[in-house]
């Protein structure tokens, strides 16, 4: 029993915005169904009272003063722009209200 | 009318832009108004290789908003990330705070024609905003990433309120509030106070939800007000017709007065929430805490109820409390002259707000009548040196010469005569030359008085002393 | 005639310069003539900065005529691994969708090298996104292992641990976050050294797992990537994951010696099917620790087994965020026809992508997926716990662990690229050090019959550098394995 199909690494494709060719497609479900099925074998550890381990340092999250700083320059912000106009970055057209959270 | 079978349940996201001088994450300004993408750095811009570092003061902020509104402040939080794709969210990610936030539960307290209501909160958190997307004719769009990582509290409201007024109060609420607390202009136009409405309706009676739609683009009091009386109006006819409603978003537009169907929340974004692995927990502790209370300034609510203990109207209240220099200019003229706290009002409230057109302005160095000085104004009045209509020219002046009350009327003499003499000779005038009503006012009626210290008011030019008059006439009567 | 530094050590040269025993400039000049020499058949660099370089070693040359202080490693041409931000000069993670990015900023670690006066040469070739345990995943080009140019020199910090095996750098900085610098270390021979987690600022570092990434050095000795290590290593504001206690006296503790020192030996590492010579050379070089007054002692670290696992579910759905920036929009590739947003995003990822991000990109969005978070990212934070424990525990009994660092010495080009699993099974060993966030050093301990390094790793506990170079240091001082250098092939 295959642990994805090419119709779900079709679906994560587009979540992720990567586009796949169908023999990327093809290639990808087959060896990701061999990792998935070897990642899987941590599901056998009982971890009900362990706490999840986010962070490898023992220290909580520094804070810094609300003091401003060495902005980038406009030309520098835009310097590596594949598109732009002005000062802003250019992009196809959004259309309101289709992205966002 | 069907609208009466239904009771609306409707909860609200509020989003409030504070106003710290850097953004969260990283140390450009997060100053509004500026040219494009002259505020960035590596971090709000996304470069690869760039890492946030929390701005304390976006923190402290968000502390004294929980701590406002009685929420729950959790001693350790944390950061998560949550994605999606659009091209003012420069990481392809939000920094936002999704099962451990800073604040947990709450209420916001406010008055609805006249009642007391309050609405529960679900949470506060903390977040990064996204930069600004303008749009071209020529089917391109550009992007300004000046916004972009400027903090954001959004407040989260339980399903608790339940018309498109109580909403509008709400959010009106929240942002007296938070201009209280100094942490944000609350400004919808601007950008600085956002709101998405959760509306869905039911029969009344029935407890459980019916299915909501979200709606956003909700930019001013009035669209809160009529984005959601349309949803309302939208979904019972919907459900009238035995039609279900959609789980989906709307989208406001103001110009037409309709909302459109923008995505069903099924293909709703899948954010792929995780811990943000560039931040450890925050924790903020007891002395934190406890250095935020004592800086907590009184709130909207415990002033508004001290104004009524000192015999305000619940009306003049209100407007005092509306902003916050206007209360505390209020109590600095109260301090100054403790026994006239209405007549001080009604000053402020006629005379002094009718001239300002920000109440910030009112404790600044600029503001021409200062409260000690309106507060000695109203004494003059109160004591009978200046009458009412004398006090209010007094005012004019004072405004304008930016002096105070006692120094115009010793100066120029301003006063009212206080000279007996010249008054008495006035009424004498106006009497002889009233035989009618001097013999009406014999008869009983007194409401004749009012006719003749009218009179010598006109005779004196305004400037006797209503109280002399009212003696003089009333022993020549 | 140019300076001959082949073999040469990077703190050797540094004093020399302060000495003025040579100029910074010669070195300079010998360097890029081994780089014109060498790198063709190597290629170890994507982009060689002769003119930056030849200027700084000028400015250093000057600065010490005048009698200046120039810094501890004043004059010395270093390589930096390409995923490192440097300003001005293109950086490219070893990725097409990089490709001409000019970043307006430096990471923290490279700005503090400079600081201390090493000069870089240029950027350096890696696994596309730190992705990869062989350098083939570049985007550019593969590298070739000095010792034999048919075979891979590890990844993905295959370049930068080549470029010291090859003598094209006195030292170069990669990073680590399943085993990048300590595996290519381990095949190419040299020292290479992934500290304790935020030990060095990842401030600049091209993220690919935010939780996992360590910047290190990479040294022909271990008093090499000791001074490297010194001057990079520190507290940093601008990381918040930064441990802020300040940088350890490495070079001091790697010629302190290690007498009682006790050494872990973790059964789980020494398992039937090893490789003979791997474990011949792992096993003399503990017998030597214990000639040095090592006391070995038997540990277990038990979720081993678990560790690929745990590592490549939490690496993947980072990096599957990490990568999410990569859109067009602001910097690096951007497809040619895009009729819409959605089009701009799909085409310029799929394009600029090579296939092992891709790979990862989708299982980490897999493993993020909602309903699926508990059963695979959750669970694996849990686990993850588990095998921090593990070394805790151990560390109770020991002060540093001895383990062989690759299974398997470096194997052909293209011999593994067809089956992405067996290539994550190849980090067995080095896998769970970054998952518990302890530090951990490879060094060379033997040579197979065919010529081929094998590496020896010791791995201590957080914040235990110190110990961990104490015991390398000794061992390399009784060992000439260090010295043995592959030929120059032109």
């Amino acid at each position: 029993m295959p642990r994805i199909n090419p119709e779900e690494v079709r679906e994560i494709a587009a979540l992720a915005r990567l586009r796949l060719d169908e023999t990327e497609v093809e290639r990808m479900t087959h060896e990701l169904d061999g990792i998935l099925g070897y990642i899987e074998t941590v599901k056998n550890l009982a971890t009900d009272d362990v706490l999840p381990m986010t962070h490898a340092v023992p220290f909580d999250c520094p804070m810094r003063p609300d003091e401003p700083g060495q902005s980038l320059t406009v030309e520098e912000a835009l310097q590596n722009a594949p598109r732009r106009r002005e000062g802003w970055f250019e992009v196809p057209r959004i259309v309101p209200g289709t992205g966002g959270a | 009318m069907s609208r009466d079978k239904y009771e609306a349940v409707i909860g609200l996201e509020v989003h409030v832009q504070l106003a710290t001088r850097t953004k969260i994450f990283s140390i450009s300004s997060a100053a509004f108004g500026a040219e494009p993408n002259e505020h960035t750095d590596p971090v709000c811009l996304g470069l690869p290789g760039a890492l946030p570092v929390l701005n304390r003061e976006a923190v402290e902020s968000a502390v004294r908003l929980g701590l406002a509104v009685g929420s729950h402040i959790r001693p350790r939080c944390r950061f998560s990330r949550k994605h999606y794709f659009y091209p003012d969210l420069p990481k392809g990610f939000q920094i936002s705070q999704y099962d451990e936030p800073l604040c947990d539960g709450g209420v916001v307290t406010f008055r609805l024609n006249g009642e007391v209501r309050q609405i529960r909160l679900t949470r506060i958190h903390m977040e990064d905003d996204a930069g600004k997307n303008i749009h071209d004719a020529s089917g391109v769009s550009f992007v300004d990433y000046n916004r972009a990582g400027v903090p954001l509290c959004e407040i989260v409201s339980e399903p608790d309120i339940r018309s498109a007024d109580e909403a509008a109060e709400y959010v009106r609420a929240i942002r007296t509030l938070v201009r209280y607390l100094g942490i944000s202009d609350g400004n919808m136009e601007e950008g600085s106070l956002r709101c998405d409405a959760n509306v869905s309706i039911r029969p009344r009676g029935q407890t459980t939800l019916g299915t909501k739609a979200e709606l956003k683009n909700i930019n001013s009091f009035k669209n809160v007000r009529d984005a959601i009386e349309h949803e309302i109006a939208r979904q019972s006819v919907l459900l009238d017709r035995g039609e279900k409603v959609v789980q989906e978003t709307r989208l406001w537009d103001p110009d037409r007065g309709i909302s459109a169907s923008m995505r069903s929340k099924e293909q709703a974004h899948d954010y792929r929430y995780f811990p943000e692995p560039d931040l450890p927990p925050v924790v903020v502790d007891e002395a934190w805490l406890d250095r935020a209370r004592k800086a907590l300034p009184e709130l909207p609510e415990a002033r508004h109820a001290r104004y009524l203990g000192t015999g305000l109207s619940a009306q003049d209240a209100s407007v005092l409390v509306s902003e916050r220099p206007i209360g505390d200019y209020f109590d600095a003229a109260l301090a100054a002259s403790p026994a006239h706290p209405k007549k001080i009002a009604n000053w402020l409230i006629n005379e002094v707000l009718g001239r300002v057109d920000d109440p910030r302005g009112l404790g600044g160095e600029s503001m021409p009548v200062p409260p000690a000085a309106l507060a000695e104004l109203v004494d003059l009045v109160e004591r009978g040196t200046l009458s009412g209509k004398l006090g209010k020219d007094v005012f004019g002046r004072m405004w304008q010469e930016k002096r105070r009350a006692a120094e115009i009327v010793a100066a120029e003499s301003v006063s009212l005569m206080s000279d007996t003499a010249a008054i008495e000779e006035a009424c004498k005038r106006v009497v002889e030359r009233s035989p009618d009503e001097v013999a009406r006012f014999r008869a009983g009626a007194a409401k004749v008085m009012g006719f003749f210290v009218g009179n010598v008011m006109k005779e004196t030019g305004g400037k006797a002393n209503p109280k002399t008059v009212n003696e003089i006439l009333r022993k020549l009567l | 005639m140019a300076l001959d530094v082949r073999g040469a050590s990077l703190t050797a040269l540094a004093a020399g310069v302060a000495a003025r025993t040579w100029k910074s400039r010669d070195l300079v000049e010998a360097y890029l003539e081994r780089i014109a020499q060498l790198d063709q058949k190597l290629g170890c660099f994507l982009l060689i900065d002769s003119d930056g370089a030849r200027k700084k070693a000028d400015a250093i040359d000057k600065k010490i005529a005048a009698g200046k202080s120039v810094g501890p490693l004043g004059g010395v041409p270093i390589g930096l691994k390409d995923i490192f931000v440097t300003r001005g000069i293109e950086t490219t993670a070893g990725s097409k969708i990089l490709k001409g990015f000019i970043p307006p900023y430096e990471s923290t670690a490279s700005t503090r090298l400079a600081a201390a006066g090493a000069i870089s040469l240029g950027k350096l070739n890696m696994d596309e996104f730190a992705m990869g345990s062989s350098n083939e995943n570049s985007a550019f080009h593969p590298v070739h292992n000095p010792w034999d140019l048919e075979r891979v020199p590890g990844g993905s910090s295959g370049g930068s641990a080549a470029a010291v095996a090859a003598s094209l750098c006195a030292g170069t900085l990669g990073t680590d976050t399943g085993g990048s610098i300590r595996q290519p270390a381990s095949l190419c021979g040299v020292v290479g050294v992934k500290p304790t987690y935020g030990r060095v600022s990842r401030y600049g570092v091209i993220a690919f797992a935010s939780s996992l990434d360590h910047p290190g050095p990479f040294g022909r000795t271990v008093e090499d990537a000791a001074a490297l290590l010194e001057v990079i290593a520190g507290h940093d504001p601008m990381d918040s994951t930064s441990i802020p206690q300040p940088a350890g006296r490495y070079r001091q503790a790697s010629k302190a010696g290690l007498g009682g020192m006790r050494v872990g030996v973790p059964k789980e590492y020494f398992q039937a099917g090893m490789d003979p010579e791997v474990e011949a050379a792992v096993r003399a070089a503990l017998d030597e620790l214990v000639r040095a007054g090592a006391t070995l002692v038997p540990v277990s670290l038990p979720h081993t087994q678990y560790a690929i696992a745990t590592y490549y579910l939490i690496c993947t759905a980072e990096a599957s965020s990490n990568l999410a920036r990569y859109d067009g929009v602001r910097y690096g590739h951007r497809t040619s026809e895009a009729g819409s947003l959605e089009e701009l995003y799909a085409k310029t990822r799929g394009e600029g992508f090579g296939n092992e991000p891709k790979r990862r990109i989708i299982l980490g969005t897999y493993v993020l997926r909602a309903g699926y978070y508990e059963a695979y990212y959750g669970k694996a934070l849990r686990v993850r716990r588990l095998i921090a424990n593990d070394f805790t525990a151990a560390f109770s009994q020991c002060d540093v662990l001895a383990t062989p660092t690759s299974p398997t010495p470096a194997f052909k080009i293209g011999e593994r690229s067809a089956d992405p699993l067996q290539m994550y099974l190849a980090d067995i060993y080095t896998v769970a050090p970054p998952l518990a966030g302890v530090p951990a050093l490879s060094q060379c301990c033997g040579f197979t019959r065919s010529g081929l390094p094998i590496g020896l790793q010791t791995i201590g506990p957080p914040l235990g550098e110190e110990a961990v170079f104490r015991v390398a240091g000794a061992y390399e001082a009784r060992t000439d394995w260090h010295k043995r250098l592959p030929e120059d092939k032109s």
